[in-house]
């Protein structure tokens, strides 16, 4: 732990660190490289849509049954004049899948089925589906999906600013395109669970974010008061700083969603656990990375255009120019980043900043000697 | 600045105690609640318990797309509740969700194919007029029943012209019934008698056509040799319904009449005013429920009639009630009575006196506030424009539900497990914070959700179960922001107590924001959305909740006071909080002062 400790004492400091922001180019590239594969992927593909969407009825036989699956499969045919899926779970039961059936004719199916499988009808468990109901399911998705996100941009445009709001709207569309575009190409079959996971993400995705920008909140108070570092450079620390942070919560938020994982997939082989946590997976996993390589690089991109931000780079860079023309040895912005953090609770320390290079330049001095 | 520093002065530092107090307090309240109200565990939700769900959405119909409203569809959920209560389900659920949709829970046990008949079928209310009837215990007391026939036969030779140009169906009837109208003069047995009278209601539906066409005798007369042999069949298949019904067996009770279109005749069963079930044979519906604009329960004051039924019809409805009443009105009993029946069961067989003309009426009889109050909202509700599909049906046979939930619940420990050995790996003694506050939140979410049980209905389902697991991460994630912010703190130099204290506001600012974020989806998502959906994001917003308050109450107060123990205080190697190990710098501002002096070295 220590190594880890120090890692993070060393991020804290920003002793080390990775410059997200700088090369945000790279990583915005690598964002819209995934979407447009993504967007592809669901414009060639489809979605694998499961029974719920399209209406017909799932039966799942009591376990350890001797029918093979082909023939299970030949039995369905017969039985409801469709194309049937089966499946053989884990615990030896069948799944038998038939699309395109009414709701009102699978009872005869059933009963059918329990002839030829030689299974009590009573055993047999049957989700019968409406065509029209995973559309209902999926509509009403989508309807808390465009509520949330007007809510969400309100509120963090009202608790943080509206840069923030819309970068963490970016960050939020980003892993929702990802997760499908991911069940696009690997075609997993999208359920009522599958949305249920997906809807989670949202306020998953942007639990992270707000952390990382409240920390860039608190960072940037004074933002105008000093000339050491421009937006960017406290965005880039402020991610940073809370990295240790975004990385345990992220492994602490994936290990439950792992555990039901194991257990939907490995253990009960198909069903709603599964679906849920597959899609909470991978939309935990998108959502770490967008809040750390898009979301805040966003808000320092576009605040970088705001006229006070721009004239603070101004200065910034003047002074940098200046003090290297002084020989002074650059105070390195990572180097120099844990006086800001010291100071960030004090505005007192950051007064004095603001009157002048000969003072900051000592203040940026034990940053020197630590390196 | 100011806000985190007042609360910082107002926070629990001093009387931590008595925040845990509070908590501790309202655990044990609660759980107490949990042992006195006999819910020990969370009821669980027919995926997990096993049973059947139903879901249903309402169909509008054309130009009735208001009708789907709050007030429509708490109507028909009370409907249903009737219905499926009256097959004998005990704890079969019905709730609205969503703007137009309707779940039914059945629990195992029952018969879920009669379950789906009964609730599926929108409720039907018809006035029928009636036949014949009599106790359904005996088998031939030869109940009053007059040749049906004689008296609309001269009804229709007054009547037939202008009855006809209204276009009333039951005019139609009457006019063909002059036609079989001299065999039932004759008829004796009771048997006989329903026959007749059947076959003279039969053959109008087969004329009723033609005589829509064109008013002409000849053509009425021509129609009843052909379709009276078709009507005999029917005639005979509902003579012997009616002659095997025994409406005392509650069976026999469920499927009787079932299906029958308006249109037709049929047999049905009601209880009459002594409680008593008796039989009924009824002619084809005269009026229909959606005629029936409102019904209401009025005590007459004035007429010492006791409770009566208000009944206001619609204006075509008051029409066609003005015409089958005058016609009744000269019938004797019992065919001067008409059935009220919905979903083809009996609910009063009122006399008609005399034709009751003026879009309202009254039906007396010995009623009390109660049964006067229920026909009024059977007549109310079976005017229901609202149709109802099948959107899910979804069976769960009681050893997949034990399967399923077993599957969560070791699930859910293997989450927890891994929660707890990352936060011992990685937080070492803090964990002995944050463990607790785990486990607090996980008593007040268990004992929360058996409350709510009977509460509010709120039931256990396999999604809920999903949302409390994947809730772990976010309770954990709450304690990893503060205690990174306290690490964050000693490697400033602080010491832990004033690290603890200074971490705590922005600790909690962060929490607070990210946990209303959190909080935010799950309530869109839980007044949006239907279903499945609903259950998770309730258990998801819950958790939430819960989140903040075992943050506030229970981990910052616990770690305000382990924060003056040595073992923390000092910074034990194992204590999660070493300082060393956490790269601080030499304690406090003060020391890196002497820093300075390197300037001028430099310099």
């Amino acid at each position: 732990m220590s190594k880890i400790g120090s890692l993070g004492a060393r991020l804290h400091r920003g002793e080390v660190g990775y410059d997200f922001v700088k090369n945000r180019k790279i990583w915005y590239g690598i964002s819209i490289l995934i979407t447009i594969t993504a967007i592809l992927g669901l414009a060639v593909r489809g979605l694998n849509m499961g029974i719920e969407f399209q209406g017909g009825a799932v039966f799942t036989t009591p376990k350890h049954m001797s029918t093979s699956v082909s023939q299970a499969e030949t039995y369905a045919v017969e039985a409801s004049g469709h194309d049937a899926i089966v499946q053989k779970l884990g615990d030896g039961s069948l799944r038998i899948q038939i699309a395109g059936i009414d709701t009102g004719k699978s009872d005869e199916i059933k009963d059918t089925l329990s002839k030829d499988l030689k299974v009590n009808a009573e055993q047999i468990n049957a989700d019968l589906v409406g065509p029209s109901w995973g559309k209902q399911i999926a509509n009403k998705a989508w309807e808390g999906l465009a509520i949330f996100m007007v809510l969400v941009v309100i509120y963090l445009a009202i608790a943080f600013e509206w840069r923030m709001a819309l970068a963490a709207l970016v960050a939020l569309i980003h892993d929702i395109t990802i997760t499908t575009g991911i069940y696009a190409l690997v075609g997993f079959e999208v359920t009522p669970g599958t949305v249920i996971g997906l809807l989670t993400i949202l306020g998953y995705s942007l639990y992270d974010t707000v952390v990382v920008f409240d920390s860039l909140k608190e960072q940037t108070k004074d933002i105008t008061k000093q000339t050491r570092w421009t937006y960017s450079d406290i965005a880039n620390l402020s991610i940073n700083g809370t990295l240790m942070r975004s990385i345990n919560t992220t492994v602490v938020a994936l290990l439950p969603v792992a555990g039901l994982l194991f257990i939907g997939g490995g253990v009960l082989g198909a069903g709603m656990l599964n679906d849920i946590s597959l899609s909470l997976f991978v939309g935990l996993a998108a959502g770490a990375y967008s809040s750390i390589f898009i979301a805040t690089p966003l808000v320092a991109d576009l605040k970088e255009r705001e006229p006070q931000m721009k004239a603070l780079r101004k200065r910034v860079l003047a002074k940098r120019a200046q003090a290297e023309a002084q020989g002074e040895p650059v105070a390195d912005r990572a180097g120099a980043s844990f006086d800001e953090e010291t100071a960030d609770a004090a505005p007192a320390v950051v007064g004095p900043r603001e009157q002048g290079a000969s003072r900051s330049r000592g203040r940026g001095r034990p940053s020197g000697k630590r390196r | 600045m100011a806000a985190p520093k007042k609360g910082r002065s107002a926070s629990a530092q001093s009387k931590p105690w008595r925040s845990l107090a509070l908590i501790l307090i309202a655990i044990v309240a609660l759980t107490g609640g949990m042992f006195a109200s006999g819910n020990t565990t969370p009821r669980l939700g027919i995926d997990l318990a096993g049973g059947t769900s139903i879901t249903l959405r309402a169909v509008p119909e054309r130009g009735q797309e208001s009708a789907i409203n709050k007030t429509n569809m708490n109507t028909a959920v009370n409907i249903m509740e009737r219905r499926v209560n009256g097959l004998g389900v005990s704890e079969a659920e019905v709730q609205t969700q969503g703007d137009d949709n309707i779940i039914v829970n059945i629990p195992k046990g029952t018969n879920s194919k009669q379950a789906r008949e009964q609730v599926g079928t929108t409720a039907k209310l018809y006035f029928r007029p009636v036949i014949a009837t009599e106790l359904s215990a005996g088998a031939a007391t030869a109940s009053p029943s007059p040749s049906t026939s004689a008296s609309p036969s001269g009804k229709a030779t007054t009547g037939s012209g202008d009855k006809a140009t209204s276009g009333d169906k039951a005019t139609s009837g009457d006019k063909a019934t002059s036609g079989s109208a001299s065999p039932s003069g004759t008829a004796t047995q009771q048997g006989r008698a329903v026959t007749d009278a059947l076959k003279a209601d039969a053959t109008p539906s087969g004329g009723a056509t033609g005589s829509a066409k064109s008013s002409s005798t000849p053509k009425a007369s021509g129609s009843p040799s052909p379709s009276g042999s078709a009507g005999n069949d029917a005639t005979a298949k509902l003579q012997a319904q009616y002659a095997a019904l025994d409406c005392s067996k509650e069976s026999v009770r469920a499927t009787a009449g079932k299906g029958a279109l308006p249109t037709e005749p049929t047999v049905a069963c009601g209880k009459n005013n002594a409680g008593v079930w008796q039989k009924y044979v009824l002619d084809k519906a005269a009026v229909d429920g959606t005629d029936v604009k409102k019904g209401q329960a009025v005590f007459d004051t004035q007429g010492a009639a006791g409770w009566i039924v208000q009944l206001d019809f619609t204006g075509s409805g008051g029409k066609k009630f003005a015409d089958v009443t005058g016609k009744l009105a000269q019938n004797q009993s019992p065919q001067n009575q008409f059935a009220i029946v919905l979903d083809g069961e009996v609910v009063s067989d009122p006399q008609v006196t005399t034709a009751i003309t003026g879009g309202n009426a009254q039906i007396s009889g010995s009623f009390d506030q109660q049964s006067a109050q229920n026909l009024a909202n059977m007549l109310s509700y079976g005017a229901l424009p609202l149709t109802f599909k099948e959107d899910s049906v979804t069976t769960v046979t009681a050893a997949l539900g034990g399967d399923q939930l077993h599957a969560g619940l070791i699930a859910g420990a293997i989450g927890l497990a891994l929660v707890v050995v990352y936060l011992l790996v990685f937080y070492r003694g803090l964990s002995l914070i944050a463990i607790p506050s785990l486990l607090v939140s996980a008593v007040l979410a268990y004992v929360i959700m058996s409350l709510l049980g009977p509460a509010i209905g709120f039931a256990l389902n396999l999604p809920a179960v999903c949302g409390a697991i994947v809730a772990i991460g976010i309770t954990a994630d709450s304690f990893i922001v503060f205690f990174e912010r306290i690490r964050d703190e000693i490697r400033e130099g602080r010491t832990l107590r004033p690290a603890v204290e200074r971490a705590w506001p922005r600790a909690r600012r962060t929490i607070l924001v990210s946990d209303f974020v959190s909080f935010l989806a799950a309530a869109v998502l839980f007044i949006v959305t239907v279903g499945k959906v609903q259950g998770f994001a309730f258990t998801l917003g819950l958790t939430t909740l819960l989140d903040v308050v075992v943050v506030f109450l229970f981990t910052k107060p616990l770690m305000t006071i382990l924060a003056r123990r040595k073992f923390y205080a000092n910074g034990h190697k194992l204590s999660g909080l070493d300082p060393k190990a956490l790269g601080a710098k030499p304690p406090l501002r003060r020391t890196r002062r002497p820093a300075r002096p390197v300037d001028t070295k430099e310099a």
